[in-house]
């Protein structure tokens, strides 16, 4: 995990409420190694027309859009499927923060174990910063995690970034929490041991 | 880190998450111990993890694989999958598993299935447990009494790893549904109608605890229904309080508790159910007897109303968000506002997925379609190769196949459409899966979400119908 302390980044808006993960990477190209690199397969169907060439009304599409690290989406984003390959095509693609009402809870937990930052905002400051970006395409926004702080654009505000305390530490660290579980590998085999003396059916 | 403490009065969720609580960081999430986790080919990113850190299973007498996700419905061999892609996912999980040391039912096993439809099967999923599975319908297991719930590969590897998974707790949520369902409504209709009152997103942060005179009188089948569409409106999980239906169901299989050890095990078992008083962070309430046959008209599982409703209106709802989705859907699903949901034409049937893929839910088909053809192309496909030989035994399969469908291998086929099986283009499909995002079922595909009677009822008619009135 590449470590995550602050981005400022100009921001591209994905609109669609209940964004689902079939969207974010469609199933048939979930069989791809890692390695190949998954950020061709970002939004693929809903960027792409039929024949395959790319909409340049897609938002991602549009001519200077690579440049963003941050992107704006609509309530409930990454809902459905488990797929990481969804956090994968994100990443890949240089994205490294998310900002959205809410998430879907398993997109939501596997963005935070690959340090992408996904940021809880109010749906009526999103809308805010939504309509500024309309006219201000040109405009930056903030993620600093270290400082656990959202800077918006002009006089849109700051607000505070919460994200659960443990998974915050890794990704500043760039540090997945294996090594940390293995710290505590004496607490965990006592557990089990107890746990498997109540239950013995499951240690068959 | 502190211990847990446990208050007086707790729901069953909070009873099993802290018995399972290894510890909890003061203001962070609590190390879970794991008990169970499930293993499908999408799990090769967790195990080329394990690999590159020099790392194997740490308990795999806890761990079991299922081919379901790639497998073809045509044949019981890698050799049959649809490309050689497909086919290497299939072979890569056999190797997986060979080396993790861990007990698998590869596609030619007599005990493979459809994950969620083979763990409580073979006695895997039992009450009290916590089960994680690289699956968002890992929810569907709930429904024994367990915690239950989709993690990602890179949980996967550490929960592979360690045996133990970090979580930050839920809340509670319990949904209540009173009354009686009525003639042709289905633990399907009771999701759909629940899923279009509180949104896609409306448990979102929720565990959901199922209770209510409806929940008790569903059998073990219709329960594991209602818990798989838990994760359609955001919710962590779904849970049902276990009770005699649950023990009958549960005794005799092949992981479960043997007889010398039953009585210990439903001794702790009677402990889970929510005590009187606890209190849930939301109740719902939901009448049964009001829920009729349900169908879906957009690209969400919140998109549903009644059989005889009509294509709403974009305009008709409230926020400028749903407005704008409504319209997008609308128009991917070639509707127009108004139109009444009964008659339209459909090209395809499905009946199968870890939703409605269980022996009950192929009798309710069966009995629509006895003595009866299908006008379209219609395929069941069953959610086990053990309710598949079940099936055959009971005399369903020759319904079906009577009535002109195709009876298929086991898998999670058209639902995922991962293996080759997939809706085409523009094609209309009253499908028993759990979701009609746009994609889902193959690119352009239309999907309407229907119980297995009202799938099976779709594929008489060639439209969607009131299974009330067939």
């Amino acid at each position: 995990m590449k470590a995550f302390t602050r981005e400022t980044s100009t921001v591209v808006v994905v609109p669609g409420m209940n964004c689902d993960t079939d969207q974010i990477i469609p199933a048939r190209f979930l069989k791809a190694d890692r390695a190949q690199g998954y950020g061709q397969f970002l939004f693929h169907d809903i960027r792409r027309d039929s024949d395959g060439n790319l909409n340049p009304d897609f938002p991602l599409n549009r001519p200077g859009a690579e440049q963003a690290r941050i992107l704006l989406v609509e309530d409930n984003f990454g809902c459905g499927s488990s797929r990481e390959g969804a956090v994968y095509a994100l990443i890949d693609a240089g994205i490294r923060a998310l900002i959205a009402p809410s998430f879907g809870d398993i997109f939501y937990n596997n963005a935070l174990k690959n340090g992408l930052v996904p940021v809880r905002l109010p749906r009526e400051h999103c809308e805010a910063l939504a309509s500024y970006l309309a006219s201000h395409p040109e405009a930056e926004v903030t993620v600093d995690l270290e400082a656990e702080q959202l800077t918006l654009p002009a006089d849109l505000g700051q607000f505070p970034i919460s994200i659960d305390p443990f998974a915050r530490e890794c990704i500043l660290k760039g540090l997945d929490e294996m090594e940390m579980t293995f710290s505590l590998m004496d607490q965990i085999t006592a557990f089990e041991a107890k746990r498997m003396q109540e239950c013995p059916w499951l240690d068959r | 880190m502190v211990q847990a403490n446990a208050p007086s009065r707790r729901t069953m969720f909070g009873k099993i998450w802290e018995a399972h609580e290894i510890l909890r960081h003061p203001a962070g999430p609590s190390l879970l111990y794991i008990d169970r986790d499930l293993i499908h080919e999408g799990s090769f990113h967790a195990f080329a993890h394990l690999k590159s850190r020099g790392l194997k299973p740490r308990r795999p007498k806890q761990i079991f694989g299922v081919a379901d996700h790639y497998v073809p419905t045509l044949g019981r061999s890698s050799a049959d999958a649809a490309s050689p892609a497909i086919a290497r996912m299939i072979d890569t999980f056999d190797e997986n598993m060979t080396w993790g040391g861990v007990r698998h039912f590869s596609i030619g096993s007599r005990q493979q299935g459809i994950v969620h439809v083979v763990a409580p099967e073979q006695g895997i999923t039992l009450p009290g447990l916590t089960i994680v599975c690289s699956d968002s319908h890992t929810s569907t297991q709930g429904a024994l009494g367990a915690i239950a719930f989709g993690i990602g590969q890179s949980e996967n590897a550490h929960v592979l790893a360690t045996q133990t998974l970090w979580q930050v707790r839920p809340k509670t949520m319990r949904v209540n549904i009173n009354g009686t369902l009525g003639q042709g409504v289905s633990a399907k209709d009771v999701m759909l109608a629940l899923i279009s009152k509180i949104g896609s997103g409306g448990a979102g942060g929720h565990a959901i605890e199922f209770a209510g005179q409806v929940v008790r009188n569903l059998s073990i089948e219709g329960r594991l229904t209602l818990c798989n569409m838990s994760i359609e409106a955001a919710a962590r999980l779904g849970m049902v309080a276990p009770d005699e239906t649950t023990y009958a169901y549960i005794r005799g299989r092949q992981y479960a508790p043997s007889e010398e050890e039953w009585d210990r095990a439903l001794a702790q078992w009677q402990l889970l159910p929510t005590d009187e008083g606890a209190e849930f962070d939301r109740e719902v309430v939901l009448d049964g007897n009001e829920i009729a046959p349900m169908v879906t008209w957009g690209t969400s599982p919140e998109d549903a109303m009644p059989i005889t409703g009509r294509v709403p209106d974009p305009a008709s709802f409230t926020s400028v968000e749903k407005r704008s989705a409504a319209a997008k859907s609308l128009e991917y699903m070639d509707l127009v506002p108004g139109t009444p949901l009964e008659g339209l034409k459909i090209d395809k049937v499905f009946i199968g997925s870890c939703t409605n893929s269980r022996i009950e839910d192929l009798r309710a088909a069966a009995a629509v379609l006895k003595g009866r053809k299908a006008t379209v192309k219609a395929i069941i496909v069953p959610g086990s190769t053990q309710v598949k030989e079940q099936a055959e035994a009971e005399g369903l399969a020759q319904t079906f196949k009577e009535a002109g469908f195709e009876w298929r291998e086991s898998g999670c086929s058209m639902c995922a459409a991962m293996n080759g099986d997939v809706v085409g283009p523009g094609e209309r499909c009253a499908s028993t899966s759990n979701r009609n995002f746009v994609g889902r079922q193959g690119p352009g595909a239309r999907t309407h979400l229907v119980s297995p009677a009202m799938a099976a009822g779709a594929a008489i008619t060639g439209m969607l119908t009131d299974i009330r009135r067939l």
